[in-house]
């Protein structure tokens, strides 16, 4: 169905290639997983498949693209579009019409379907991916993961025999994006839809495939069986880690698989578990092996603590009497689904953005609604959705220096914080040819110049990799430790088992859960990361932990 | 309500309002385009935005105003405001700068500016009352293009200022907040790069769903051709209408003929285009009554100003000018114009193919559920 012969592509102006001799066969029927760290061209092998590369955006590109016969080379993306559906990253941007059903709407009347076949496959997408209450809302008006499920459904309308999906959960809670990828499983299986799929959030994906394509930092490609590749790759998410140490072979990829194989690994961690509880007779160990992640209780006054804070959008109610408290030394992670209220709570919080009724208050008591934002900052420091809005300036070292300024601290603070949380940055590179983890990295850096305590982030680890998440974990932890707090948004399950001390899950504006991280996610099969599935009744949350419990054993 | 309905009527308003400066015409006309505004636009954006064509039409009046008080010509007559006159050199001729301003160079002024104010004001209620880009899709295929690039132009402005507050909001968390000029490419760069990023993300999307996609193997040379002769022939036409030394064949006849030849290169032109339409709007009785309506008001006044001799140009008198047949053509263009505000039923906001709506909130209504 798809044919790389040999391609290679190299962007106008760029020094290395962002392909290399890619040669790949993806057969029909087939779901089609592209996965590499950022940076490694997943993007560019995606729209190379669609023929927006080079026809749209330039570049020069080596061998043959075939997509059903047909020839990249003298197809353009607009002739391909009735065999081809693409969704890209930014669903939003993509958006021609007003209102959902006339999105829905819109690839079918370019391609001139007729107009009884257009009504009966819009109500068709309607109840395929949820949207029947939606139909007359109009786009701008819809939540981050209604938009990414509207612009999947305006291209599934069309019945195209190839879809082409650019991180199509990036914005989906767990639930929703399961969703979503069943719906798109179902179809590959009923209608032999042949789906190519480029995902960092492996742990959500990665049991549906029938074929990886790991793409290496240099633009190189080898494919092959999803367990055969992933067992040798640099990316790869938890279950195939927890596999790779406990010894697992063949190497399952879903939790059904792995538990059939885990009873060995749980006996060795009970066993280990007894071992610990036994040598730290007269101290209390916690649960089985895993670390506890209460903060320090003697640092108990509170950094940031909100009481019934209510926020208000017009008539609607996005935040309904919500108590909330960041403690020093503590990661909190606020969960809940797609409009649940989460980024108006993070705003209302910090003081920049509305809210209607309740109190909030900083460690010393004031309002930080009233404090002037250049006072603010040294107390509250928030990222944003998107990082990109605070960034004006033409370079990384422009933008240091006008951190410094703003912060009013000593030169040179910026850049070395962006230098401990993100490595080497090239300082004379535009803040948009950024990867996404530096990007966050250079508004982090901008932001914790002032020396604030607390920290509030709304969802930072879109468009991130393993590592770039395991950075970040590790530059929240060291803020925590070093007394301050650190509250956070998020979807991304793993993360937020990596690096989270208590966990806050809101629906509907309402507080529904409020605990020690380990509860929480444990006892709710929608927010259980991988290895606590996979090893339940035994509790822990990450490999590294499983690692540190098997270690203490030996 | 099919959108081009409400532009016919608003089309017929203003052929009435132009055909004379009467100030009975062209006052009662405004009244009946806002009454029926008001009486049936929805809480859509379009809708709120009529406000803003009120206060561009007074702003009409008064530049016209201005201009007449600055360098109209002046007639004796009882005067108002005494001003200096400025003396002008001898070649600007023709131009009387300020001057002691009169009631007889005055009222004509304000005649005319009522008049513009009046064709504003149609445009306006006809933008209020049709939303814009549902206007756009009944346009014929040829034109496709042309009103698929006019959908994108509109959708920029609320985007852009959407893009803005949001960038506002962020500024506010780095700290210092320069206002004025140095706070300008703090706010600036990132809405035109995030704008020019989203244009391009837009354009990738469509020409990925098949955008102004060609069924292989039509020509395109007929259609060049004809569009190209249309052209020329309506420059000569034009030119055979103006200049009166001309023959009478390089008049009007050339015009039509050009027409002719520009309608026929679109019809093939759209033949090139094969889309279909997502449940169209339907043309029923409650449009032929809106549409009709306008019609009306344009025939009775002219009717009124060729048939009848009401003077189709303000005079310098102080009183309403034509005396009570004016007044009296007014009310009855008036009352038909306002019929559709009587006769039309208020159905809510409309979808497509008139299907009722929730209603339009403004900012985001997050009800919940995934």
């Amino acid at each position: 169905m798809i044919r790389f012969d040999g391609v290679g592509v190299t962007y106008a102006d760029a020094p290395v290639p962002a392909l290399r001799d890619v040669d790949l066969h993806v057969a029909e029927g087939e779901l089609c997983l592209v996965v590499g760290p950022t940076g490694a061209g997943k993007s560019t092998l995606l729209q190379a498949a669609s023929g927006l590369v080079p026809h749209f955006t330039g570049g020069t590109l080596t061998g043959r693209v075939t997509v059903d016969g047909r020839d990249t080379r003298t197809h353009a993306p607009r002739d391909l579009a009735d065999v081809v559906g693409v969704v890209l990253q930014r669903p939003a941007a993509g958006f021609v019409t007003d209102t959902v059903e006339e999105e829905l709407a819109y690839g079918m009347e370019q391609l001139g379907v007729p107009a009884a076949t257009m009504r009966k496959r819009v109500e068709e997408v309607l109840d395929l991916l949820g949207l029947a209450a939606l139909r007359a809302r109009p786009l701008a008006d819809l939540s981050g993961g209604e938009q990414q499920r509207v612009a999947i459904g305006a291209v599934l309308a069309s019945h195209p025999r190839v879809l082409v999906l650019d991180e199509p959960t990036s914005a989906l809670d767990p639930s929703a994006a399961d969703d979503v990828l069943s719906a798109l499983t179902r179809l590959v299986h009923d209608l032999g839809m042949t789906v190519l799929l480029a995902e960092h959030r492996l742990e959500r994906v990665v049991q549906y495939a029938d074929h990886v394509v790991l793409l290496d930092a240099d633009g190189s490609a080898r494919d092959g069986e999803p367990a055969h590749v992933l067992a040798a790759s640099p990316v790869a998410p938890p279950i195939v880690e927890l596999g790779r140490l406990a010894g697992w072979s063949p190497l399952p990829l879903s939790v059904r698989d792995a538990r059939r194989l885990a009873p060995a690994l749980r006996t060795r961690l009970a066993d280990a578990a007894d071992a610990q509880q036994r040598h730290d007779q007269g101290r209390r160990a916690v649960r089985a092996a895993g670390t506890a992640r209460r903060a320090d209780p003697t640092r108990h006054l509170p950094l940031l603590q909100g009481a019934a804070v209510e926020v208000r959008h017009g008539r609607t109610v996005a935040v309904r009497d919500v108590d909330v408290a960041v403690r020093p030394g503590e990661v909190v992670a606020l969960m809940g689904r797609n409009g649940a209220g989460k980024s108006s709570l993070l705003w209302a919080l910090h003081g920049a953005g509305q809210r209607s009724g309740g109190r909030v208050a900083l460690s010393d008591g004031t309002d930080p609604a009233r404090l002037a934002p250049h006072e603010l900052r040294r107390h509250v420091a928030l990222v944003p959705q998107e990082p990109q809005s605070l960034l004006y300036l033409p370079t990384v070292a422009d933008e240091c220096v006008a951190g410094d300024r703003q912060a009013g601290a000593p030169a040179g603070t910026t850049a070395g914080l962006l230098a401990d949380l993100a490595g080497a940055v090239d300082p004379g590179s535009h803040p948009r040819d950024l990867s996404e983890g530096q990007r966050l990295a250079l508004v982090l850096a901008v932001q914790l110049a002032a020396g604030p305590g607390v920290l509030l982030l709304d969802e930072p680890t879109r468009g991130f990799d393993y590592a770039a998440k395991a950075r970040l974990a590790r530059a929240l932890s060291s803020h925590a430790d070093a007394g301050g707090g650190v509250l956070l948004s998020s979807h991304d399950v793993e993360f937020v088992a990596e690096c989270a001390h208590r966990v806050v899950v809101l629906a509907d504006g309402d507080v529904v859960a409020d605990g020690d991280a380990r509860e929480v996610l444990v006892a709710s099969p929608t927010f259980a990361p991988q290895v606590a599935r996979i090893l339940h009744p035994v509790e822990l949350l990450t490999v590294a932990e499983v690692a540190r419990a098997l270690g203490r054993s030996t | 309500m099919h959108p081009l309905a409400w532009w016919a009527w608003a089309l017929g308003v203003a052929v009435a309002v132009t055909r004379t400066a009467d100030p009975w015409v062209s006052g009662l006309l405004v009244a009946a385009t806002v009454t029926v505004v008001l009486a049936r636009r929805q809480a859509t954006p379009w809708g709120r935005a009529f406000t803003g064509y009120l206060g561009l039409a007074a702003l009409v009046v008064v530049v016209r105003v201005a201009f007449h008080v600055l360098v109209g010509i002046k007639p004796p007559g009882p005067v108002l405001l005494d001003l200096p006159r400025v003396e002008l050199p001898a070649w600007a001729v023709g131009v009387h700068l300020l001057g002691p301003v009169t009631l007889t160079g005055l009222l004509p002024a304000l005649w005319e500016g009522l008049r513009l104010a009046a064709l504003v004001l149609c445009f306006g209620a006809a933008n209020a009352l049709a939303n814009p880009r549902r206007a756009l899709r009944s346009l014929p295929s040829a034109l496709h293009p042309l009103s698929s690039a006019v959908v994108v132009a509109v959708s920029v402005t609320p985007q852009l200022v959407r893009s803005a507050q949001e960038v506002r909001r962020a500024q506010r968390l780095r700290g210092d907040e320069p206002r004025g000029v140095r706070g300008l490419p703090a706010l600036v760069v990132p809405v035109l790069t995030d704008a020019l990023d989203r244009s391009l993300a837009l354009a990738a999307s469509m020409d990925s769903r098949g955008y102004a996609r060609a069924v292989p193997g039509t020509s395109d040379a007929r259609v060049g051709a004809l569009l190209l002769g249309a052209l020329v022939a309506a420059v000569l036409g034009t030119y055979g209408l103006l200049d009166g030394t001309t023959p009478t064949w390089l008049g009007a006849p050339v015009l039509a003929v050009g027409l002719a030849a520009a309608v026929a290169g679109g019809v093939l032109a759209g033949r090139r285009v094969r889309r279909t339409r997502y449940r169209p709007d339907r043309w029923g009785a409650a449009e032929t009554v809106v549409a009709a309506c306008g019609a009306a008001a344009a025939l009775v006044v002219v009717v009124a100003t060729t048939a009848l001799g009401v003077p189709a140009g303000a005079s310098g008198a102080g009183s309403p000018t034509g005396g009570w047949a004016a007044a009296g053509v007014a009310l009855l263009a008036a009352a038909v114009a306002v019929l559709p505000a009587l006769l039309t039923v208020d159905g809510g906001p409309q979808g497509p193919a008139g299907r009722a709506l929730r209603p339009y909130g403004g900012p985001a209504l997050r009800e919940g559920a995934s």
